[in-house]
């Protein structure tokens, strides 16, 4: 648990190559906006598109998080919770965020940023009524964290359920652990 | 502020397969090369522009001539985005500059076992990004221009820029 609390920090400050927020954060802004203007507004799609492309980087980052901490298997879902954020998050975009909303089976938790902690946001402007209810700017989040998760095993659902671009007090990213997928142990082992 | 390098690299490697899949939704199947080449250029000059305005902001000296922007995307820019300058410059002194760049550092990973040229191929699409990014800094700078590149010796690339 304790190498949890410090890995993601230690990995950030002395193995990461780092670039420009604003450089990603533009990259980022123009691959929504362009999805925006191809599906014509319909952010459902726009939505789906993201949440895919996150998916398919989530089935590859997690190798890179193995290799550079070496992390132990999880024992619980509060621990998976806390890699999550403190390893994960910390490790690619420097910031940490909160854990809470916890269901009382320990299966559903909620990532939370306050306002101004998500970096994907932070140049984000003219946003437009519609977009304000229907748009998951950041959704791509959320298909990165079930495609890795799906990597070390876990099938989950993960949705944004609020978002400070809504006018929301905080963005909510909700995550429902639905089972823990069985190891696929090779003929002849153990 | 900062993020990790693999963050961003990830962002413009998934690009090019979710362009892909795009364009295929919306009907591009025939000439789908094109519309991928054509939307990550269009990623890459939105990219340019806002790096323009931000690089400009910090910027206390005027840059002068034409060649002095030129040199300033082989410098400032290049360090921005590639933790490097660019390796060489050439120009006719007229209207078109190469710049190049000997070992690029978004190609020296990329490989194949299809031989040099199916690889140089496989990376254009990955390409058009940074070129992207040269035209629509200099279209901030007051410069209209055609960018384009070659590949041909990995991780060696050439852009060329035709005003």
């Amino acid at each position: 648990m304790s190498k949890v609390r410090t890995i993601g920090a230690d990995v950030w400050k002395h193995k990461t190559d780092k670039v420009s927020l604003e450089l990603f954060t533009l990259m980022y802004g123009s691959i929504v906006s362009q999805l925006c203007d191809d599906f014509e507004h319909d952010y459902t799609k726009v939505n789906q598109q993201l949440d895919k492309m996150g998916y398919n980087i989530g089935l590859r980052l997690i190798e890179e998080v193995l290799a550079k901490t070496g992390l132990p298997r999880c024992h619980s879902f509060r621990e998976t919770a806390d890699a999550v954020t403190r390893v994960g998050f910390k490790m690619f975009l420097n910031i940490t965020p909160q854990l809470g909303n916890w269901s009382v089976d320990n299966k559903q938790f909620s990532i939370i940023f306050p306002p101004g902690t998500n970096p994907l946001v932070e140049f984000v402007e003219c946003y437009d009524e519609r977009a304000r209810r229907e748009l998951w700017y950041s959704n791509i989040l959320a298909g990165v964290i079930r495609g890795a998760l799906e990597m070390v095993q876990l099938s989950c659902e993960t949705e944004f359920v609020s978002d400070v671009l809504q006018g929301a007090a905080q963005t909510e990213l909700r995550v429902k652990i639905i089972k823990v997928l069985e190891d696929e142990v090779p003929q002849g082992e153990e | 502020m900062s993020v990790s390098q693999s963050a961003l690299d990830y962002l413009w490697i998934e690009a090019v397969p979710l362009t892909k899949e795009v364009s295929e939704i919306l009907g591009h199947k025939d000439n789908i090369n094109e519309e991928i080449f054509y939307r990550i250029e269009k990623h890459g000059f939105n990219v340019g522009k806002g790096l323009a305005y931000l690089l400009m902001r910090e910027q206390t000296q005027a840059i002068g001539s034409q060649l002095d922007v030129i040199k300033f995307v082989c410098k400032d820019l290049w360090q921005l985005l590639f933790h490097k300058q660019i390796d060489s410059l050439k120009t006719n002194h007229r209207d078109a500059y190469v710049l190049i760049d000997t070992n690029f550092t978004m190609c020296q990973r990329m490989s194949s076992n299809k031989g040099p040229e199916k690889t140089a191929e496989m990376a254009k699409p990955y390409l058009w990004l940074p070129a992207g990014i040269i035209r629509g800094f200099l279209h901030v700078m007051g410069i209209e221009c055609r960018v384009d590149f070659d590949a041909f010796d990995l991780p060696l690339v050439e852009f060329s820029i035709f005003i």
